[in-house]
C-alpha cells in the first residue's frame, strides 16, 4: 500500500511538469511577437513602448533558456508574477477569489450526485426499457447542452419571469448563509447538470455490470428485497467507479464553472480567468490554468490512493 | 482491407449476399434495435442538409442589417425573430450550422489522422512511447476549454484558430485509445508471424495494426465532433472564438445574452440547433460504440 502510494503520488510530477511546460510554451510559441498580442486587443495599432515594457515584465527579451530557469523558479517558490494591466500579485488575485468558486463546486457536486444516483440505479434496475431510454437521453442531453444557454434560460425563467432567485449575483457568506445559499443555487444547478450526465451514465454502466454478479442473485434468491439488494448490495460494489467519474468530472466541472460565473457575475476563479483572457492578461491566465490543473491532478492522485484503499483487491 | 475489418466488427450476416447489401442490412437491423442512435443519425443529417443547403433555404443575407426591424418576436416573416440590429435569426441560425457543422468535422478528422501517427508511434515504439505518452497525459491534466480559451488568446479569433486549438486540446485522448488497442494487438499472434517473416515494421503498422484500431476510433471520431461544436460555442460565447461578424451559434448567443431578459429568442434558438447537433452527434457516437463492440455495452 505504502508502496503504492509513493509510485502514485511520483507518477503525478511528470505530469505537472509536462503542464507547466505548456503552458510556458503557449505564449512563447504563439505566432509573431507574443509581447506584441499580449499589448494588443486585435489589429488596431500598439504603442511600442508597452510592447517593450510587457516584454521586459515577462523576462521575454531574454534567452530561452533564462526564461525557461526563472520560470521554473519563480513557480517553485510559489510566485506567480503580476498582472499586466493591475500590476497585483496574481496569487493574491487567486486568493481573493477561491472562496466562491470552492463553494459553487461544492453545491454543483451535491446537486449532481443527488439527482445522478438515483437516475443512474433506475435506468440500470430497468435496463433496456424505455425508462432506461429516457433516463440515458436526458443523462446525454445534460452534456449536450452548453451550460451558459442553461443558465440564462434559468435567469429568463426562475429570476426574471418567477423572480424565485436573484438573476445574479454574490454575497459573501459573512453576509449571513441564507442569501449566500440563495445566490449560489442557480449556478452550482445549472453547473450540475453537467456532472450530474457523466454520474449517471457511470452509475448505470456500473450497476449494470454489478446486477450481473453472483452475490447479486444470491441475495434476491435468499429473498431479500429489491430496495435491499439494490442499494446494500449492488449500489455499495458500484460505488468506486462512480467515485473515479467523480474525479474526472472535475476538468468538466471547472470548465464549467467558468462559464456559469460569469453568467452569474460569481467572482469566483473562472471570471478572473475569462476576464484575463478577454484582456490578454497572460501571467493571470498561466496561474488560473496551473491552479486549476494542479487542483484537478491532486483530486485524482487522492482519488486513486483511496480506491486502492477501499477495494484491496486493487495493486498496481 | 478497411471494408472488411467493418463488417467484421458490425455484426456477421449468415445471408451470402453482397458486401453492400450485408453493410445495409446490419446497418439497418442495429437502427431498429437500437432507435435512440437511429434517432441521434436522424438528427445530424437534418443539421448537416441545413449547413449544405443554408443559402437556399428561404433565407437572405445573414449579416442583412434592417435597423428598423429590431428585436421583431418570432413571425411569419421571421420565423425566429430578428435581433439587436435587425438580422433575421432564422438565417443567421441556419449559416451558423454551417460553422459549427465545418469546426466539428475538421477538428474530428484531424484529430483521429494526428492521434493515429502518435498513437502508432507510441504504441509500437516502447522508446516514443514514455516521451509521447508523458505529453499526452500533461496536455489532458489542463481542462479542456481553459486549455482551448488560453490558446485562443493568444492566435487570435478565427474559425481557422479554433479548428487548430480544439485538435491541440482533442488529440490527447485519442492518442490513449489508439495506443492501448495497439499495445494489445502487438501481441497477436499475426503480429508474431509477421515479424518472423521478416515484414517491416511501418508494414506490419500499416496493414497489421491500424485497421484493427479503427472500430474504437470511429467512436472516438463522433465524441471528438461533438465536443469540438460545444466548446466552439463556448469559445465564441466568451469572446475567444471566430470574429463577431461570423454567426456562429457561439456568437450568436453571445449579443442576446444583454437581451436575455426581454429577447429571450436571440438566445433560444440558436441554442436548441446547437443543443440538438450535439445531442445527435452524441447519441448517434453512443449507438455506434454498441454496435461496433458489443463488449462496450456496459460502458458509459
Amino acid at each position: 500500500m505504502t508502496g503504492y502510494i509513493i509510485r502514485r503520488t511520483l507518477s503525478t510530477i511528470p505530469v505537472i511538469l509536462v503542464v507547466a511546460l505548456v503552458v510556458f510554451a503557449i505564449l512563447r510559441l504563439a505566432p509573431g511577437d507574443p509581447a506584441a498580442i499580449l499589448a494588443g486587443t486585435g489589429g488596431a495599432e500598439v504603442d511600442p513602448a508597452i510592447v517593450e515594457k510587457i516584454r521586459k515584465q515577462l523576462g521575454l527579451d531574454q534567452p530561452l533558456h533564462v526564461q525557461l530557469y526563472r520560470y521554473f523558479s519563480d513557480l517553485a517558490r510559489g510566485d506567480l508574477g503580476q498582472s499586466l494591466l493591475s500590476k497585483h500579485n496574481v496569487s493574491d488575485l487567486i486568493r481573493a477569489r477561491v472562496v466562491p468558486t470552492i463553494s459553487l463546486t461544492i453545491m454543483t457536486e451535491l446537486f449532481a450526485l443527488v439527482m445522478a444516483v438515483p437516475l443512474g440505479v433506475l435506468a440500470a434496475w430497468k435496463a433496456d426499457s424505455w425508462i432506461d431510454r429516457t433516463v440515458m437521453v436526458i443523462a446525454t442531453l445534460g452534456f449536450s447542452m452548453p451550460v451558459f444557454w442553461l443558465g440564462f434560460l434559468m435567469i429568463f425563467f426562475f429570476a426574471v419571469q418567477l423572480d424565485f432567485f436573484p438573476a445574479a449575483g454574490y454575497s459573501p457568506p459573512s453576509e449571513g448563509i441564507g442569501p449566500f445559499l440563495h445566490k449560489l443555487i442557480m449556478p452550482a444547478f445549472a453547473t450540475g447538470v453537467i456532472i450530474m450526465a457523466l454520474i449517471t451514465r457511470m452509475t448505470r454502466a456500473t450497476m449494470l455490470e454489478t446486477l450481473r454478479e453472483d452475490y447479486v442473485r444470491t441475495a434476491r434468491a435468499k429473498g431479500l428485497g429489491e430496495r435491499t439488494v439494490l442499494i446494500r448490495h449492488a449500489l455499495r460494489n458500484a460505488a468506486l467507479p462512480i467515485v473515479t467519474v467523480i474525479g474526472l468530472g472535475f476538468a468538466a466541472l471547472l470548465s464549467g464553472l467558468v462559464v456559469t460565473e460569469s453568467v452569474f457575475a460569481v467572482p469566483g476563479l473562472g471570471r478572473l480567468l475569462l476576464n484575463a483572457i478577454l484582456a490578454r492578461d497572460y501571467p493571470i491566465i498561466q496561474g488560473t490554468i496551473l491552479l486549476i490543473s494542479g487542483v484537478y491532478v491532486i483530486i485524482n492522485l487522492i482519488i486513486d490512493i483511496s480506491y486502492a484503499y477501499f477495494d484491496p483487491r486493487i495493486r498496481y | 482491407m478497411t471494408s472488411r475489418s467493418d463488417s467484421a466488427a458490425l455484426e456477421v450476416d449468415r445471408t451470402p449476399v453482397g458486401r453492400a447489401t450485408t453493410a445495409f442490412r446490419s446497418a439497418r437491423r442495429a437502427m431498429r434495435r437500437n432507435p435512440t442512435m437511429a434517432a441521434g443519425i436522424a438528427i445530424v443529417v437534418v443539421m448537416a442538409l441545413f449547413a449544405i443547403f443554408a443559402p437556399i433555404l428561404f433565407t437572405g443575407d445573414p449579416s442583412a442589417v434592417a435597423p428598423r426591424e429590431r428585436f421583431t418576436p418570432p413571425s411569419t416573416g421571421n420565423w425566429f425573430g430578428t435581433d439587436n440590429i435587425g438580422r433575421d435569426l432564422w438565417t443567421r441560425v441556419l449559416f451558423g450550422s454551417r460553422v459549427s457543422m465545418t469546426v466539428g468535422a475538421a477538428v474530428a478528422g484531424i484529430s483521429v489522422l494526428l492521434s493515429i501517427v502518435f498513437g502508432l508511434l507510441a504504441g509500437y515504439y516502447r522508446r516514443l512511447d514514455a516521451v509521447i505518452m508523458r505529453f499526452m497525459d500533461g496536455l489532458m491534466a489542463i481542462p479542456s476549454v481553459l486549455l482551448a480559451m488560453a490558446l485562443m488568446a493568444l492566435l487570435g479569433g478565427s474559425v481557422q484558430n479554433v479548428i487548430i486549438a480544439l485538435c491541440v486540446v482533442e488529440t490527447p485522448r485519442a492518442v490513449r485509445i489508439v495506443r492501448s488497442s495497439v499495445l494489445s494487438i502487438r501481441e497477436e499472434m499475426f503480429v508474431d508471424a509477421a515479424h518472423a517473416l521478416g515484414v517491416p515494421p511501418p508494414r506490419i503498422l500499416r496493414t497489421h495494426i491500424l485497421p484493427n484500431t479503427f472500430a474504437p476510433l470511429i467512436v472516438q471520431a463522433s465524441f471528438i465532433a461533438a465536443s469540438a461544436v460545444l466548446v466552439e460555442a463556448y469559445l465564441s460565447f466568451v469572446g475567444a472564438g471566430p470574429p463577431p461578424e461570423v454567426p456562429s451559434w457561439g456568437n450568436i448567443m453571445a449579443e442576446g445574452r444583454h437581451y436575455i431578459s426581454r429577447f429571450v429568442w436571440m438566445i433560444v434558438f440558436p441554442g436548441i440547433f446547437l443543443t440538438l447537433t450535439v445531442l445527435g452527434i452524441n447519441l448517434a457516437g453512443d449507438g455506434l460504440r454498441d454496435s461496433l463492440d458489443p463488449k462496450l455495452r456496459s460502458r458509459m
